[in-house]
């Protein structure tokens, strides 16, 4: 292999954003016929350098070969046309268009008068498609597809051109184990034509089964190339987060008060049906299941953001109605919500302010709110929780991950809720920020806060939690205490099995 | 040291753009035609913008909260008509609350269909426009409106009159940008407004009844376009039906020009009277220098254009972007 071209090779990446280097010198190649890995963790620079390398930005400093010949990336279309062509995590079709249109949008073939020739695009788009073997046509409107089909229309899509170099961001996420099957298929066939795969993933055990190499980027940097076959997750995870996170199992050290929060039989419609489970003061419990369980729509409805079609919400052994956030935040119940920036923060807000926003109401002094005592909050809470920034002026924006999501902690939290919903803590944000946040969920337990944690993480659930309920479909499927849970007995009570 | 203080000299041009932009234009305005900057032409100008400015600080509330108001023109215009007939029908002392009740209501219904209904606002307020200007003529029975013993009232006070030798419409001006600008930076519904229209979502997320606040700024936005209704019907005595026809634009023009997201979560009321000011002198200004005062239209298009550009090439850092 090492006498070949490769069909891609990135030079010294760098890009660097206002107060981030977010590439940092990155280099690495992809042969002929190779999958490549590249993995990270989120904030790593993946998607910044997939990004460079699609022409959507432009990098500071390196230089991107494509079969050794130094290229400039101006856009995306350019970037296809010589041969780079990306299969995106989130899919960018248009659901109102044919198959055949979305695979040619921009190139449709053409007769006299610009006419398009319909014919000439639906054979073509067949032929593609009969490469693929898929169950549907040129024709097919995309927005009738499953997911998994329009991901397919996606790889149609890239194989319009003689590629060089295939790269798949997460693609994976939305499949089932036997779209997954056809999916390695296509991309062995592509290996077999000496396309060059990059395969961005953060499933190991998918990376393990199709990839020759792996490389590794941490914090914008590269750290290394391995050869799959010679490494194990075990190596690959220390050079991803750089030193080991203690991922220890939780041991309970302090003793529980009474229930806080008892949930009886609560349903909400389809999205999940009749869940029961009670959190003590004093006590973490971890939720956990797979994307689409109903673990975050159960907190949304104990927030008031839904409302249960059926079931008993009690707080301190008292039935309550909540109809809204309002209510919810009245009772004593706070939510740090799954996406930051979309439901946690107005990006566009100081550090301050958005720290404040829930109690507004409360910091007056007359009829204008008291500058002395948010700001007395914010100190505190910058203080409690080791917020970095420079000052509460500071737009939230101009964080970093981990600096965000503690605002957001720190505005519930200064809400002195009796139940605490923290839903994925630490997605996003890095290693450090990551083991932080963990201490700071076993701490507030101790103080006797009851919170409840949402995550996808099965360390993370395990290293935060005193007891575990497991979800699947809607449904609560087990129920786990630290002391008995088995990371093989959680696998199956979250695949229904 | 010289690195920081050119540094910080950059930071506050970036900043307050607008203001320095605003000086840079008065100065050269007033090396062409020394009229420019006569006292009785400044004051002449701010006296003018009086009206355009009351209807612009209730559109920063609007806009600052994710939303438009294009019906504050043909509100004003009905204000007019209203407060004129009632003048002499119950007399000023009653038209006046009579004629606030009324444009209030018309902001409660707007504010009401874009918060509680979750309604487009362009699309509701646009269609206010027209409809409102509908109600306008149905009232006035599309007769001009005039108050019928011109000599014999007090009420010419609002638009006419001067108090410590300044003229009442820039006083009411002054007052209402100064309290409004303590409601918008100091006050919870201020930050909530804020909030909302930065991101309604994390809003939500945070206990903020989003439609009460979103309802709120169009009562707001009604209240000073009644303000601005009284100081044109007092100016004049009479009005034609179509009075504030064309305004709304204008309006939407002060308040970007003066910064304001059109996004909303962004804006001051500060920022607004920069606006509205920046307005006034440039189409006085080009008038001086005698331009036909129908070019305004084209001028004023071109500054919104100008104002909405720099505004999105700051944010972007590059002027050139095309959509890809």
């Amino acid at each position: 292999m090492s006498t070949q071209t490769p069909a891609l090779r990135l030079e010294g990446i760098v890009k660097t954003f206002p107060g981030v280097r977010a590439l940092d010198g990155v280099s690495f190649s992809v042969m002929p016929g190779e999958v490549h890995a590249l993995m990270g963790e989120n904030g790593a620079g993946k998607s910044t350098l997939m990004k460079v390398l699609g022409g959507i930005y432009q990098p500071d400093e390196g230089q991107i070969f494509i079969a050794e010949d130094a290229t400039v990336m101006s856009s995306p279309l350019q970037a296809k046309s010589k041969g780079v062509v990306f299969i995106h995590q989130e899919l960018s079709l248009a659901d109102e268009l044919s198959v055949a249109e979305n695979i040619y949008l921009g190139e449709l073939p053409r007769k006299s008068l610009g006419r398009v020739d319909w014919e000439k695009l639906y054979a073509q788009t067949d032929d593609i498609l009969k490469t693929l073997n898929v169950g549907f046509n040129a024709r097919t409107k995309v927005g009738d597809l499953s997911i998994a089909n329009q991901q397919m229309v996606e790889i149609a899509r890239a194989l319009t051109v003689e590629p060089r170099a295939v790269i798949f961001d997460e693609p994976t996420a939305s499949l089932t184990d036997a779209e997954k099957v056809v999916l390695f298929e296509v991309i062995a066939d592509l290996q077999s034509r000496d396309v060059g795969v990059i395969y961005i993933s953060h499933r190991m055990e998918e990376i393990f089964k199709i990839t020759d190499r792996i490389s590794v980027l941490r914090d914008g940097q590269y750290r290394g190339t391995l050869n799959t076959k010679e490494t194990n997750e075990e190596e690959v995870t220390q050079l991803m987060i750089g030193r080991k996170l203690d991922l220890s199992r939780n041991e309970m050290t302090h003793s529980l008060g009474p229930v806080a929060l008892e949930v009886r039989n609560l349903s909400c419609g389809k999205l999940f049906e009749n869940v029961s489970f009670t959190v003590r003061e004093g006590e973490v419990v971890g939720f956990y299941g797979l994307v689409g369980a109903g673990r975050t729509e159960i907190a949304e409805t104990i927030f008031g953001l839904r409302e249960p079609s059926g079931g008993e919400i009690l707080l301190d052994g008292e039935g309550v109605t909540v109809h809204s956030p309002a209510d919810a935040i009245a009772r004593g119940i706070s939510l740090v919500p799954e996406d930051r920036k979309g439901q946690g923060l107005v990006l566009g807000m100081n550090c301050r302010d958005n720290m404040t926003l829930p109690q507004v109401d409360d910091m007056t002094a007359g009829p204008f709110v008291s500058d002395g005592a948010e700001i007395a909050i914010f100190d505190q809470y910058r203080d409690k929780l080791d917020i970095r920034t420079p000052g509460w002026r500071q737009m939230v924006g101009n964080l970093s991950g981990g600096n965000q999501q503690k605002i957001v902690i720190g505005k519930w939290l200064s809400m002195h809720p009796k139940v605490l919903i923290v839903d994925e803590p630490t997605r996003g944000i890095d290693v450090g920020s990551k083991s932080e946040i963990h201490n700071l969920i076993r701490e507030l337990a101790a103080q006797g806060y009851a919170v409840i944690v949402i995550s996808s993480e099965m360390p993370e659930v395990l290293h935060v939690s005193d007891r575990i309920v497991a979800m699947y479909a809607g449904k609560v499927t087990r129920e786990f205490t630290a002391a008995e849970v088995t990371e093989d007995g959680l696998i199956q009570a979250i695949s229904g099995l | 040291m010289a690195e920081l203080t050119k540094k910080s000299i950059g930071g506050f041009l970036a900043k307050q753009g607008i203001l320095v932009a605003f000086l840079v234009f008065m100065v050269v305005f007033a090396i062409a035609n020394p009229r420019f900057i006569d006292i009785d032409n400044i004051s002449g100008v701010i006296r003018s913008s009086a009206i355009l400015g009351v209807m612009a600080l209730g559109v920063t509330f609007v806009v600052i909260g994710g939303n438009l108001d294009l019906s504050v023109g043909s509100m004003m215009s009905f204000s007019t008509i209203v407060v004129l007939d009632l003048h002499d029908k119950i007399g000023p002392a009653l038209a006046i609350p009579g004629m606030f009740a009324m444009t209030l209501c018309l902001g409660a219904f707007i504010g009401f269909l874009v918060g509680y209904l979750k309604l487009n606002s362009l699309i509701v307020t646009l269609g206010m426009l027209s409809a409102i200007h509908g109600l306008t003529l149905t009232y006035s029975g599309g007769q001009n409106m005039d108050i019928a013993d011109k000599q014999n009232t007090w009420f010419d006070f609002f638009g006419q009159g001067s108090m410590l030798g300044i003229p009442v419409p820039i006083l009411i001006f002054a007052l209402l940008a100064a309290g409004l600008s303590l409601v918008l930076s100091k006050t919870p519904f201020g930050r909530k407004v804020y909030a909302v229209g930065g991101n309604g979502t994390a809003a939500t997320f945070s206990g903020i009844p989003r439609a009460r606040v979103v309802f709120m700024t169009y009562i707001l936005s009604s209240f000073c376009v009644a303000t601005a209704g009284l100081i044109q019907a007092s100016r004049s005595l009479g009005s034609q039906n179509t009075v504030g026809q064309g305004l709304e634009l204008e309006v939407l023009a002060a308040v970007i020009l003066g910064g304001a997201s059109l996004l909303g979560g962004s804006g001051t009321v500060f920022k607004t009277v920069i606006g509205v000011l920046i307005l006034g002198f440039i189409q006085n200004g080009l008038l001086l220098m005698g331009l036909a005062f129908y070019a305004q239209y084209v001028v004023t298009w071109v500054i919104i254009i100008l104002a909405v550009w720099l505004d999105i090439a700051a944010k972007r850092g590059r002027l050139w972007s095309p959509i890809a």
